[in-house]
């Protein structure tokens, strides 16, 4: 049997009896379309092309499977960041445990109330750029997504925002499965940072719709769970006016699985888009992130800085894609993927991509794969720095690289001072 | 203080005998320095004493006021008071000079059951330290090595050197690629350390480097062995006549 078919048949059995999710009757339209396309297209399965290194099956399967909880008493968080809490517990919003949605410059709604209004912004994004994000390149789970998100907010910046807007994810049942939709509008010249934190849920499918206007910033800072059996697939699809900024930041340590997909269109002249994470994994550890630039206008930069450190058999995934079509002239692109390998047992998948239509464009692409320098490490210890703080040390120095894409200062140093507390919690 | 006595070196991982039973005594306060021609086993003896990878002693010992440096950890003599200035100073790329040699210090006192230092007193030792070695700001706050010059490298060397207070002191080939003013800058630093309780051993193909740190015995190396030791005389000879006379002489 054809994949496309055995794909299509699998998935048609699974959601079978599925329910769309109650919503008024513009959500409800989306939900529908979103539903027959993922049918379409089939869930993912190992043999597709895009998810050679990763595989789908703990992501697609009816049930999730179980994940402990991680209980530890560190701060919560980005704790000292003053912010605009909203808290999903399971993915279930929790009112009692967020903070008012009213802020200067904003407003905030859940997706369960504006699905019953008749006529909002938020029709003209939800599910749009998804559907754009599915050429040249498949993401049923993000349809799958649109379909079925229980939960998730709209936020609609007019100006400047005093404070971060902070999603809170937090994990209390071993089996929930929690799929949750943000759509997230920047009206011309606004300015906005998203925080998120958390493990979410054993499964958790995930997805943020931004469209960022002309001359319009959009910061995402981004700390992914650190329950050990967590398994997530996240989608951040974003459309960049002329003249506007986005920049994605993503640390992660822990997770049995972890899928990122980043699709971003550049569409007005002169529009900036970086992405970056820093990764820790340690033995059970699949961390894959999936990047796709579009450049479709003139005169754009993008940046793609991946650093992961990988141990005792953790795996690590890079495929990024830098997609320049004709006419996007004076097009800078950027992108690097490295990991530290801290043992034979480990392994980094990298699969970078460039493919340009346009003739007077810079890029450049760049992916390595190494141990720690035997030179610094001896230099450190002959100074009396024993062999696991100076592994440490240099572990978070090549992480730092990462982290230092971060624009503000103090949520930069917070991250890092964050990544430290790890690498010595784990030293013991 | 610092006891060498027989001491047999190979490579790892060739069958290529580079010590050939070497015997050293550095006494405290005193500035011992090897010369010899290259190849003589002068770098490679300050590797194994330090506790680099890749060397096989076969045969004698080494210690530092009568503890075995041989079974150490490289950590563990730099905490037990042995101090190697490298050759070839490596750089660290994204760890500051700074956060480098807090760690350095507190591991160190830690090791050795000491009190940490807190960050102003550390602060206030380096800024004080890194004055007199025309070091600045900018410098310690930089990776370490990373874009230094020659000299800087050096000069940094001293400084960890000054900042660690050790007992004992190699200085692999210091003089290597510093121009006069450079290696008068160095050899004040070094002078400065010099104390009773602190002793000194100074590699170097060259009398220059001899002038500025004056040495109280000089030893000749050659082909694994040291094959002469005197005065400071001796330096002098090996910069009139070189080291083909001596090495005849002994042979």
């Amino acid at each position: 049997m054809r994949l496309a078919q055995l794909k299509q048949e699998a998935t048609a059995a699974q959601l079978e009896d599925v329910a769309l999710p109650e919503s008024g009757a513009w959500l409800s339209a989306a939900r529908e379309d979103a539903l027959s396309r993922v049918k379409a297209m089939g869930l993912p399965h190992a043999r597709d092309e895009y998810w050679k290194y990763t595989r789908p099956d703990t992501l697609t399967s009816a049930e999730p499977v179980e994940a402990a909880l991680f209980v530890n008493d560190e701060e919560p968080m980005f704790h000292e960041i003053d912010r605009l809490k909203i808290v999903f517990v399971d993915g279930v919003y929790d009112a009692e445990a967020s903070d008012d949605f009213a802020g200067e410059g904003l407003t905030i709604e859940r997706l369960a109330d504006i699905g019953q209004a008749d006529i909002h912004w938020a029709k003209d994004l939800y599910g749009t750029l998804e559907i754009k994000g599915q050429d040249p390149v498949e993401r049923p789970l993000a349809a799958l997504n649109t379909a079925l998100a229980t939960d998730g907010v709209a936020i609609h910046v007019t100006g400047q925002v005093s404070k971060p807007v902070s999603l809170i994810y937090k994990h209390e049942s071993t089996t929930s499965d929690a799929i949750l939709h943000h759509v997230i509008k920047l009206d011309a010249e606004a300015k906005l940072t998203v925080l998120e934190n958390g493990p979410a849920a054993a499964r958790f499918n995930k997805m943020i719709e931004v469209d960022v206007a002309d001359k319009a910033e959009f910061h995402h800072i981004r700390s992914q769970g650190r329950d050990h059996e967590r398994r997530a697939v996240t989608h951040t699809f974003a459309r960049l006016g002329t003249e506007s900024v986005f920049k994605s930041f993503t640390v992660t340590a822990n997770g049995i699985l972890t899928r990122n997909e980043c699709v971003i269109e550049l569409t007005g002249d002169d529009a900036v888009a970086h992405v970056a994470g820093a990764c820790v994994g340690d033995g059970d550890f699949h961390h894959d992130d999936t990047v796709f630039v579009t450049h479709d206008a003139v005169n754009c930069e993008s940046r793609q800085v991946f650093k992961k450190v990988l141990r005792n058999g953790a795996t690590g995934v890079f495929q990024g894609k830098i997609l320049v079509q004709p006419g996007a002239q004076k097009t800078d692109g950027y992108q690097i993927s490295q990991s530290l390998l801290l043992d034979d047992d480990s392994q980094f998948l990298a699969k970078p991509e460039l493919e340009i239509y346009a003739d007077d464009v810079a890029c450049s692409h760049g992916s390595t794969s190494g141990a720690i320098d035997e030179e610094g490490l001896f230099y450190l210890r002959a100074r009396g720095v024993p062999k696991d703080i100076a592994t440490d040390l240099m572990t978070l120095a090549f992480l730092a690289e990462a982290v230092d894409e971060i624009e503000d200062e103090a949520l930069r140093t917070s991250i890092l001072a964050r990544l430290e507390l790890w690498l010595e919690r784990r030293r013991g | 203080m610092l006891e060498i006595k027989g001491l047999k070196v190979k490579l790892e991982d060739e069958d290529k005998q580079i010590l050939k039973g070497v015997d050293l005594t550095v006494e405290a306060g005193k500035v011992h320095a090897i010369m010899g021609p290259n190849g003589s086993g002068k770098s490679t003896l300050s590797y194994v004493l330090s506790g680099r990878d890749g060397y096989e002693v076969t045969e004698g010992a080494a210690s530092l006021d009568g503890e075995d440096l041989l079974e150490m950890e490289p950590e563990e003599r730099a905490a037990e008071g042995l101090f190697l200035a490298f050759q070839y100073p490596v750089e660290i790329p994204g760890v500051s000079n700074m956060t480098f040699l807090r760690t350095a210090v507190n591991a160190q006192r830690k090791a050795r059951d000491e009190e940490e230092l807190s960050a102003a007193d550390f602060l206030k030792d380096i800024r004080a330290k890194a004055k007199t070695l025309k070091i600045d700001a900018d410098m310690l706050k930089r990776p370490v090595n990373m874009g230094f010059s020659g000299g800087e490298k050096k000069r940094n060397e001293i400084l960890q050197m000054a900042m660690l207070e050790p007992k004992m002191c190699i200085l692999d080939e210091t003089d290597s690629g510093l121009d006069v003013d450079a290696m008068k800058l160095v050899s004040e630093g070094v002078n400065a350390l010099r104390s009773e309780g602190r002793g000194f051993l100074v590699i170097t193909h060259y009398q220059r480097l001899l002038d500025h740190i004056k040495p109280d015995v000089v030893h000749i190396m050659a082909d694994g062995r040291i094959v002469k030791t005197g005065g400071p005389e001796l330096a002098l000879e090996v910069e009139e006549n070189g080291y083909a006379d001596i090495l005849a002489e002994v042979a």
